[in-house]
């Protein structure tokens, strides 16, 4: 093991920085860290072992035990838990004889629960060592222990390809992309690799920002900053060293749209990645790619030497002369807040994601301490298109604050989930029409972060001027537990995601959960209602980061939407104590007479 | 990043003040005999940022005050009802999701949690009470951790080294798993002194020496006798 190890560190120059790669290859090889690994590193890289094991422990997909040679990382978002996933996870228990979260006793099989996947078009679903498994069902969880117990390889076991572009043999997935709506900026069918670029270099950097300013491109990851101002912005830091970094981390449950561009269109993606270096004077461009799309990330590795041997990637691009960039990719492991920019640059540099605090900004002082521009994938797409037909053709499109198109991960209560290019303004019930949603109860916006909205305000807009969003609508239907099954789901997806940093996100979420859960079990009155809305604004302001900020979002949006659901629940006796609970007390006496306890009156 | 050349004016709750340009608010503030109460922050450490009770406002946005570096003509407000409140409801959480036992804490009266909570006039937390299951290390000769007592301010983890290397580190995250780690090997190679620090930074009773208590009884300690923050508050008359 030790040999091993040492060739891991080695290959990564013996760097702290790159710890993060070196500890997905221990994890990759041993299927977890063990003693000794950690041991080894801390020798290695100078630290102590805590300061290791602050790192590991920080990502889903690090372990300081045993996953199973294969592991099987099962979606619990809402959306998984209405497509299926009770199901799905009994069969799982039956055929293994094991209960989630365990590994069999010969540490064959480890079955685990985890955060968004990014397939909420296509769920139930799962990975299993970083291969894609969707739309499961009890048939084909069956068939997949078969295959697992009969020693099959990973690809072996994906029977099915989604479309034809996720066939390429790197790639072989059965994720399908589901592109239900093509756009103009996003998708249009004439786009050819390396067009843009040249056009890039005929012009100076500084009219290539000053072009993609004028577009009014906001940043399409959530934030909505302005994209040209933010390269001006790190121009303006100066110095010879500075970095791209290309956000792909889409964590937001419910939000996929990352990960169609990445497979269907990634040159697009690069290609708007050699831009922005070229605006902002970088050499170096990263792809962080969160862990659960490492599916695609050989795919993208090819597509990337593709772009190197046409010369529209490494040294005097596309023939300008001292026009250097290239780009990598590097794999996050299993952490929601590194999304945040400073978060994902913290974890690049092999650290916990912990959101920096601000300022300086990443624009002055980013990764390595360099001038850094951090964009989300498709705000780099978007790009492209600006450059190809100009600012002006960009701002036709959408709204007057809101420039251009808009890609939308629509999933949940419809008829037709999937990747819907709009134009920014485009209304609420349009999008419930057009993704064939029927008797529709709530709509959430943006994610868990953003807001939950009911039919009073579909006839509101999409757009930063409105409802701001960084690319995804869930539909609720009306027969669902709109507080059982979404907001408790979400509150706990906050709680785990949360990087602890900030008291009131730490502590506080976890409050305003069981407070939601007491009401949920019928122990609540009207003064736990505006209790629980009083105290769910408090991160709002006292947070360092966005996922601080928004973490009770799912609270505050469905008590002000949707109050008459917690009114419904609560107790309205004024005799009422809440500390007293009928069910405990009678326990002894129901056991006694064999009897089941029924509650008298209204309860979930 | 502090000017010691250049002096710069602001204002505190229409207080006029001066300091060095860049200096953390929050030290400035004391230097002009205004208290703004923290829990993370220790003069000379980077700031962390993460009790959040040092919230102010900074020309019409909450900010941090560890973390703000002062600027000419800021305007700041520290002591308005609103942030009291928000102070008062975090030192409320932190009490409730942690076991804060003061009367058999050693800590009790050198405790920043506990003098906060008197500063603040907590009497009850509005919060339930967590309890929650929490360990104790007791492993090195010469401190013992008790994460019971933990607030997670990273002061330790910023501070105490051994050979150059941290003695503790965050493990986990998340509202439910976040704790203080103590790296057992290092801190058993800790020497009196080294103890000594580790104690005194910490803000509550989580970090304690072994074989000694109740030196000074209780009734005699440092906040026993004065509000914390009114030492500051006395230069300014």
């Amino acid at each position: 093991m030790r040999e091993n190890i040492l060739s891991i560190i080695e290959k990564y120059q013996k760097d702290h920085r790159r710890l993060m790669d070196i500890l997905i290859a221990i994890q990759d090889t041993y299927r977890h860290i063990p003693d000794e690994a950690v041991d080894i590193l801390a020798d290695q890289l100078d630290l102590s072992k805590v300061d290791v094991e602050q790192t590991i422990s920080f990502y889903h997909f690090l372990s300081r035990e045993p996953v199973g040679k294969y592991a099987i990382y099962l979606n619990d978002s809402a959306v998984a838990n209405i497509s299926g996933r009770a199901e799905v996870v009994q069969a799982f228990e039956e055929e293994l004889g094991i209960s989630f979260n365990n590994v069999t006793a010969d540490g064959l099989i480890g079955m685990w629960d985890t955060a968004d996947i990014g397939m909420n078009d296509q769920e139930p679903a799962a990975l299993i060592n970083g291969a894609v498994f969707t739309k499961l069902t009890p048939k084909k969880v069956k068939n997949l222990v078969a295959g697992i117990k009969a020693g099959k390889d990973i690809p072996d076991l994906v029977t099915e390809i989604g479309e034809e572009v996720n066939g390429p043999a790197a790639l072989s997935t059965m994720v399908t992309n589901n592109i239900r709506q093509k756009g103009a900026i996003l998708f249009s069918d004439d786009y050819e690799v390396g067009q843009a670029l040249k056009q890039a270099i005929a012009q100076t950097p500084e009219e290539i920002v000053t072009e993609v300013k004028q577009s009014n491109l906001r940043g399409r990851g959530g934030a909505g900053f302005p994209a040209g101002l933010k390269w001006d912005f790190c121009r303006q830091s100066g110095g010879d060293e500075v970095y791209l970094i290309c956000n792909a981390d889409e964590g937001e449950p419910g939000t996929f749209k990352d990960r169609v561009i990445l497979t269907e269109l990634p040159k697009l993606l690069f290609e708007g990645m050699a831009i922005a270096g070229y605006a902002i004077g970088a050499k170096q461009g990263i792809v962080y790619l969160r862990y659960e799309y490492r599916y695609m990330q050989a795919y993208l590795e090819s597509i990337l030497q593709e772009l190197r041997d046409q010369n529209f990637l490494g040294k005097n691009i596309a023939g300008k002369a001292g026009f250097d960039f290239d780009i990598r990719i590097q794999l996050g492991a299993g952490a929601y807040v590194c999304g945040e920019e400073t978060a994902l640059i913290e974890s690049l540099e092999g650290k916990r994601g912990e959101p920096r605090n601000r300022p300086p900004f990443p624009v002055q002082r980013g990764y390595l301490d360099k001038p850094t521009v951090v964009n989300n994938v498709e705000t780099l797409c978007s790009v492209v298109q600006v450059i190809l037909e100009g600012a002006e053709w960009f701002k036709s499109f959408g709204t007057s604050e809101s420039a251009g198109t808009k890609l939308l991960s629509l999933s949940g209560d419809c008829k037709n989930p999937g990747i819907y290019a709009v134009e920014w303004g485009v209304t609420v019930q349009k999008l419930i029409r057009r993704a064939g949603a029927t008797n529709v109860q709530a709509v959430q916006i943006g994610g868990p972060s953003g807001m939950c909205i009911g039919p009073d305000q579909f006839n509101r807009q999409l757009a930063f001027e409105d409802l701001a969003t960084g690319g995804s609508l869930i539909f609720i239907g009306e027969e669902r537990d709109l507080l059982g099954d979404f907001v408790v789901n979400f509150m706990d997806f906050f709680i785990d995601e949360s990087c602890g940093s900030c008291a009131p996100c730490r502590s506080l979420n976890v409050i305003l959960r069981n407070k939601l859960l007491k009401i949920l079990d019928g122990k609540g009155t009207n003064q736990d209602i505006d209790e629980l809305y009083k105290w769910a604004g408090v991160g709002r302001v006292t947070n360092r980061c966005g996922l601080g900020q928004t973490a009770a979002n799912p609270i505050l949006s469905t008590i002000e939407n949707f109050r008459h659901l917690y009114e419904d629940l609560v107790e309205t006796n004024e005799n009422f104590v809440s500390t007293f609970d009928l069910k405990d007390s009678v326990a002894e006496s129901n056991a006694a007479v064999d009897r089941e306890f029924v509650l008298p009156h209204k309860t979930r | 990043m502090v000017k010691k050349d250049e002096k710069i004016s602001f204002e505190i709750d229409g207080q006029t003040c001066s300091a060095w340009a860049g200096q953390p608010l929050l030290d400035a503030a004391k230097d002009n005999g205004i208290f703004i109460p923290s829990l993370c922050h220790v003069q000379g450490l980077k700031p962390a940022g993460s009790c959040r009770i040092c919230n102010v406002n900074v020309n019409g946005r909450n900010m941090t005050a560890c973390t703000t570096r002062v600027s000419a003509g800021m305007v700041v407000e520290n002591h308005t009802p609103e942030l009291n409140e928000l102070r008062k409801t975090i030192i409320e959480v932190l009490f409730v999701s942690g076991n804060h036992f003061c009367p058999s804490c050693e800590k009790s009266g050198n405790c920043e949690l506990q003098a906060l909570g008197y500063r603040y006039q907590m009497m009850v937390p509005r919060f339930p009470y967590e309890f929650p299951v929490k360990g104790v290390d007791a492993r090195p000769d010469l401190i013992y951790h008790d994460r019971n007592r933990c607030i997670m301010c990273k002061r330790c983890v910023r501070s105490i080294t051994k050979d150059g290397k941290h003695v503790f580190a965050l493990n986990g995250r998340g509202g439910e798993h976040l704790h203080v780690a103590m790296d057992v090997d290092l801190a058993s190679q800790l020497t009196e002194a080294e103890a000594q620090e580790a104690m005194d930074i910490c803000p509550v009773g989580a970090i304690l020496k072994k074989e000694q208590g109740f030196l000074v009884p209780i009734g005699e300690r440092k906040y026993d006798k004065a509000p914390i923050g009114s030492d500051i508050e006395a230069q300014n008359g």
